[in-house]
């Protein structure tokens, strides 16, 4: 009798996990199939899900008018560079607070928590005024300070809590052996909280790859990443969503292949933890 | 030998020079068709002009508009050539952050353009702010087939009520058949574009000649109270989230017998490769009601130049390319001319192969010259204007009323309280504004 209770809910929790990921992954795949559509089959009432003639059309037209192999390269060094420079940060800021905390170090963090509270546009204008004035606008360099300063809190806050796990009196230890503190962070710190590291790393590099209103408002033409690659196929005036949606894909390809990889790597060090 | 050299180097020095000084123009433009053919185009300028080379930033009209407004009000210098539509135009001018484009070329022949367009990009002192791309105005499109089948006849010039009555007869919600498709989904330049333009034709105006809002006038609760029944009436479902793109799709999937909107639709409704019901279309002009003025808008994409420019030369040169009567012919030598921009020259509606190509053309014409920016309302107005306000407020208090009339449209609030919330919204803004007091 358990056994059978046992399956059914096994049943139903599997149906339940493959309704909820199915809806949750429908967008993507709904963009995906409307991009091999043309513009009148991408608006065909009632919708057209499988039974159409595939074509490949809208990627010809987008590559041909935008350079898209310059905004994913923007793309890539934007993401990557804001992730590994918040890190260089981070990694010390992270064990301070961790390992020698204050009677202030909640504060401090919370204190870093409440930049994001603010709306990002609240600001725009002075940062676009510093940006103007040291010659920052449109350049990768400016993309990659503005992002590692957004995503520095969330950084920080991760990695404080990875590094609550791991026992001080490791850390003790190779003092007493004579390591330095530069050496304990980067010879023992740092190979014990891999895991957590690996998961920060690919969580940063996924919002900053998405930011998309720094990354538009700060940019013209050198420095445009994706998310300008897709606004520029966006249209209140005319149907364009066959175009708009082979953009999408070819946008999000990159990241979502390099989530689809690296997922055990993200689940674990998201859950790293989490049973104690 | 030693001539043959310094002769070589002399001439990869002038090269280098010609390439150092070559100038890249960065223009901002939004994306819609006539805009992606122009960069297809661009060649012909370039070859025309080999020292100047042009960069496209090209994005969705709210984030053009947002990022522009940011480099202009800043003088961030981003740019060097702007698109932008005709409620930007006097207002930035007005705060010089436009050159005048005074030296267009002898050949531009500035009296070409429609007056009515270009009234709207003239500043106070007289001089063209910006030069116009394309043109628009709004009209009826409708269902010839329809019609027929109802016995009704489309006249020309039609009234509000000769409309909403034909809307309710060919209403058919069991085959999906709507017999209107208007705007619903807020914003000031979605549905306050709309309804601003038909509360025109039924005599309201958003302010008195003092700038005290008119929310609270009958003519508004006559436009607003006629807009909500017929869309209950004939209107498709979820209607106060269809915009342009929407009512667009619903209309080429032959879901509307009629659909008022921006005069550009005509070119999408009438492609066999995108309608369905392409060759089934007929036009008229926006209805009346009867009191001098027809509910039809009047907008342009412009080419502009902001002042924070290091490259004023080359720009105008650009603009001059882009807007002057030989881009028409060169577009209608590549592409047609059913794909010529419209609504900015007199001499492209006079042109018997467009008239030809473009069953529409007169029609646009006809609309765009009955619009009158400077004199839009039945009763007197302190504003510039046909579909908005050409004030900076007007953004963010066009908005905000236009979400109230959104939910009056979803049934969320009434008619009279959403008219209600409008007024106190427009004095609240007006006063903080320093217009009212």
């Amino acid at each position: 009798m358990a056994r059978n209770v046992s399956t059914q809910r096994k049943i139903v929790v599997t149906v339940a996990a493959w309704a909820i990921g199915i809806l949750i992954f429908f967008p993507i795949l709904w963009t995906f199939l409307t991009s091999f559509k043309t513009e009148a089959q991408a608006i065909a009432s009632p919708p057209l899900f499988l039974g159409f003639d595939w074509t490949l059309e809208n990627y010809h037209e987008v590559q041909e008018r935008s350079d898209y192999f310059k905004h994913f390269m923007n793309s890539v060094v934007i993401s990557i560079g804001s992730t590994l420079l918040g890190l260089i940060i981070a990694i010390p800021s992270a064990w301070a607070m961790a390992f020698s905390p204050t009677p202030k170090t909640k504060d401090v963090l919370m204190w870093m928590l409440s930049t994001k509270m603010m709306p990002p546009v609240g600001v725009l204008v002075p940062m676009y005024l510093i940006f103007r004035n040291t010659g920052l606008l449109d350049t990768r360099l400016g993309l990659v300070i503005i992002l590692t300063l957004i995503n520095l809190p969330i950084i920080i806050w991760m990695l404080y809590t990875y590094f609550k796990e791991i026992p001080g009196e490791i850390l003790e230890a190779a003092r007493m052996d004579g390591a330095s503190l530069a050496k304990e962070i980067i010879y023992v710190l740092t190979p014990m909280a891999i895991p957590g590291i690996a998961s920060t790393v690919l969580l940063n590099i996924i919002l900053a790859w998405n930011e998309a209103f720094w990354t538009l408002n700060l940019t013209a033409s050198k420095a445009a990443p994706l998310t300008a690659f897709i606004a520029s196929y966006s249209s209140p005036e005319g149907l364009f969503y066959a175009k708009l949606s082979a953009a999408s894909t070819m946008a999000i390809a990159p990241i979502l292949i390099l989530g689809w990889f690296s997922q055990k790597q993200l689940v674990r060090g998201l859950t790293f933890g989490a049973v104690k | 030998m030693k001539l043959k050299t310094l002769l070589l180097g002399a001439c990869s020095a002038v090269v280098l020079c010609g390439f150092a000084n070559a100038e890249t123009l960065t223009i901002a433009t939004v994306n819609n068709g006539d805009m992606i053919r122009m960069q297809k185009l661009t060649d012909d300028f370039t070859s025309k002009n080999p020292d100047i080379q042009l960069e496209w930033v090209t994005l969705e009209e709210n984030v053009l508009r947002q990022r522009v407004t940011t480099d202009i009000a800043t003088k961030g210098g981003q740019y060097d050539v702007l698109t932008i539509g005709t409620y930007e135009v006097p207002i930035w001018a007005k705060q010089g952050w436009l050159l005048p484009l005074d030296n267009l070329g002898a050949d531009y022949d500035v009296d070409d353009l429609l007056p009515a367009i270009r009234s709207g990009l003239t500043g106070d002192d007289g001089k063209l702010y910006a030069a116009p791309f394309y043109g628009e105005s709004s009209m009826v499109m409708y269902r010839k087939d329809l019609f027929e089948k109802a016995g009704l006849t489309m006249p020309d010039a039609p009234t509000w009520e000769f409309i909403a009555d034909a809307a309710r007869k060919i209403t058919d919600k069991n085959s999906e058949i709507y017999g209107i498709c208007l705007r619903g989904k807020a914003g000031w330049g979605e549905n306050m574009a709309f309804l601003t333009a038909t509360a025109n034709a039924f005599g309201a105006r958003w302010f008195d000649e003092n700038w005290k809002p008119q929310f609270d006038q009958p003519e508004w609760k006559n436009a607003l109270d006629f807009y909500v029944k017929l869309m209950n009436d004939a209107g498709p479902p979820g209607a106060s989230s269809n915009g342009f793109n929407e009512n667009l799709a619903l209309f080429q999937t032959g879901k509307c017998g009629m659909w008022i909107d921006a005069t550009v639709a005509a070119s999408f409704v009438t492609n066999p490769k995108e309608s369905t019901v392409a060759d089934k279309v007929g036009f008229a002009l926006a209805p009346d009601t009867g009191l001098g003025k027809r509910g039809n808008w009047l907008w342009a994409w412009n080419l502009a130049i902001p002042a924070g420019t290091q490259k004023q030369a080359a720009a105008e040169k650009f603009v001059a390319w882009a807007t002057g009567k030989e881009y028409l012919n060169l577009v209608a030598e590549k592409e047609g001319w059913a794909n010529v921009p419209p609504g900015t020259r007199t001499s492209l509606y006079e042109n018997p192969e467009y008239q030809k190509a473009a069953p529409f053309a007169k029609m646009t014409l006809d609309s765009i010259n009955a619009a009158d920016p400077k004199n839009p309302a039945v009763k007197p107005v302190p504003y510039v204007g046909v579909q908005f306000v050409a004030i900076p407020e007007f953004q963010g208090l066009g908005t905000a009323v236009g979400q109230q009339f959104s939910a009056a449209l979803a049934g969320q609030v009434s008619v009279d309280q959403a008219l209600q919330s409008a007024q106190q919204l427009a004095e609240r803004e007006m006063t903080k504004a320093g217009y009212i007091k």
